[in-house]
């Protein structure tokens, strides 16, 4: 098997006495598509939150990309990609500024900066509207955009947190056919999505509910576990039963 | 009996984007009736204008029988509005943000409790938790309970479930057929086509232009070329090769299949099984499949606005 890029022990998050995540362990190997399944408010975004460094756990163990998540966040941040639900590109910023922001802040230098942009916008078919106001741009291209500037740093892993929310069916192929190229090029991708026909789409995938991992492994034997047709039956019997309330 | 919502030829451009371009429709009273088409294409533009948040540029707009400029104040108070984006007050609890939309309209959560019992049982449990602090699905429900505490007789809804898990969408919907049963006119956009199946009619909606009006069945007629479901190994390469088949229109992943649509009138599938084994995918199966609404859709985004217009 190939080497895990994602390792985790227990890994836990509580807010006050409510357990958001709730002892997840489980791991992720190099060239994956790794699909995080869940019903709203099982934990998945608070999951990421900890794997990319942004939020830190209550107990437990995790390490991302060979990183440690409580003592090597920094280095977690340079050798990883992140798309936030629903913001992760300013709108009042035109694709370069954006660019050069994010570029900025995934430790790439002005120069280093400067060209790979360019490329992006060429390659992208960008360059028209290079600097024109994000908000004035159709969400396709927006996503796209997003999608490359989270991989502009060259990391080796991805997390996508419902990058295809609230997509039209097409739009949403095509967001699948760039994480498919991104996996022929090495990249390991981690994404969420309430789209259960994306759930096919992806090597293995693990269904969150209340906290815990209750289920992971490939799309065709997760159906066969639960005598289901479709992944959607399987969310439904796993997800149906949950009902969490303040701990 | 007048229509609950009517438009004609609506007209809305922002700088140079024409948003809505002589969009006409109308809604029966009592209707559950979908928007759908890609993001750009002027569901949302065409929903503010008939919340009366947006003035449109020329045609006209009747709500409940009140037109929506000259009539925008009993309007509001008739009608409940999700936008797209959250309309929460992030730093009100769950329970303040319910009670405070209540008391804007001169209800109370109690009298309209029932209306919004099934989605807010899930909140419940959290009615402290401040909104900021909720899951992304948890706000899109809150907001429509916030939506449908003053038991509008007319619900305008904008992608009311995006971010919304499978489990709870089902939920959801079951409450519109509620809903609907109790004469309220429900207008909702949304990207799945799942959901459009549930309606009782549907706009196709194109740069700003309303394409086709019809019930979900009668739309799926529009998709009139040659659908297969081909399944294999390794369905990304699958796909490109499909895609590289001289008669390939189009070839989309569609759960464990690739949906194929060729671009003559009539074709075998098992031409095309056995030209795919000569590619080399061996396992490959090809099987003749009716159109769904997604395929329709699909076929529709793709198409250019004039053959549609011409065919
Ligand atoms: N800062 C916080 N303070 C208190 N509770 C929080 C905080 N952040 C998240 N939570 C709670 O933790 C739980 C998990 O939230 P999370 O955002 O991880 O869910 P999710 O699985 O991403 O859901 P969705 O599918 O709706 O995006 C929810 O009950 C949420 O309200
Ligand atoms: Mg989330």
């Amino acid at each position: 098997m190939a080497e895990a890029v994602i390792q985790t022990e227990k890994l836990t998050r509580k807010f006050g006495s409510f357990t958001a995540v709730d002892e997840i362990s489980f791991s992720v190997a190099s060239g994956e598509i790794f699909g995080f399944l869940g019903a709203n408010g099982a934990g998945k975004t608070t999951a990421m939150k900890m794997l990319t460094g942004l939020l830190a756990p209550t107990s437990g163990e995790a390490t991302v990309a060979g990183f440690d998540v409580y003592r090597e966040t920094e280095s977690i941040r340079r050798n990883i990609g992140y798309m936030s639900q629903r913001f992760s590109l300013y709108d009042d910023l035109t694709p370069r500024e954006n660019i050069r922001f994010f570029g900025g802040i995934y430790g790439l230098g002005s120069s280093e900066l400067r060209e790979k942009g360019e490329r992006l916008l060429d390659s992208l078919d960008l360059q028209e509207s290079a600097d024109t106001r994000l908000a004035a741009l159709p969400l396709g291209w927006k996503q796209k955009l997003a999608f490359s500037v989270a991989l502009l740093h060259e990391p080796k892993l991805i997390f996508l947190d419902e990058p295809t929310g609230g997509v039209d069916p097409v739009t949403r192929r095509r967001f699948w056919d760039m994480i498919y190229d991104a996996t022929d090029r090495g990249v390991t991708v981690f994404v969420t999505t309430h789209y259960m026909d994306e759930a096919e789409y992806c090597d293995r995938v693990s269904i969150m509910v209340d906290g815990r991992i209750a289920a992971l492994d490939t799309p065709a034997m997760l159906k066969k576990q639960f005598a289901a047709e479709t992944m959607n039956e399987v969310f439904i019997q796993l997800a149906r039963p949950a009902k969490r309330g303040e701990g | 009996m007048s229509p609950a919502i009517q438009t004609e030829r609506l007209c809305k451009q922002f700088g140079t984007v024409e948003a809505l371009r002589e969009a006409s429709l109308s809604v029966a009273e009592a209707e559950l009736f979908g928007l759908i088409g890609a993001d750009g294409a002027g569901k949302t533009t065409l929903l503010r204008i008939l919340a009366t948040l947006l003035v449109p540029d020329s045609g006209k707009a009747t709500m409940l029988g009140l037109d929506t400029v000259a009539g925008y104040r009993e309007i509001r108070t008739r009608i409940g509005y999700m936008p797209g984006r959250f309309s929460l007050y992030q730093d009100l609890s769950v329970e303040e943000n319910l009670n405070f939309f209540a008391t804007v309209f001169g209800a109370t959560v109690e009298e309209n409790y029932n209306l919004i019992r099934d989605i807010y049982a899930q909140l419940e449990p959290f009615r402290k938790r401040r909104a900021g602090q909720l899951s992304g699905g948890m706000k899109q429900k809150l907001a429509l309970c916030c939506a449908l505490v003053h038991r509008p007789e007319l619900l305008l809804l904008d992608e009311p479930t995006t971010g919304v898990d499978a489990v709870s969408r089902q939920e959801f919907w079951q409450m519109l057929q509620r809903l609907k049963a109790q004469g309220i006119t429900i207008l909702v956009s949304t990207p799945y086509m799942d959901e459009a199946v549930l309606c009782d009619r549907v706009a196709f909606m194109q740069e700003g232009r309303i394409l086709a009006i019809d019930t979900p069945q009668g739309i799926t007629k529009l998709f009139t070329r040659p659908l297969f479901a081909v399944r294999g190994s390794d369905r990304h390469k699958l796909i490109a090769e499909l895609r590289s088949y001289e008669h390939a229109r189009s070839a989309y992943a569609f759960g464990n299949s690739v949906h194929y649509t060729d671009a003559r009138e009539t074709a075998d599938p098992s031409e095309l099984a056995s030209w795919l084994r000569s590619r080399g995918f061996d396992d490959a199966t090809v099987e003749r499949i009716a159109p769904g609404i997604e395929d329709t859709f699909m076929a529709l985004m793709e198409e250019k606005p004039k053959e549609l217009a011409d065919g």
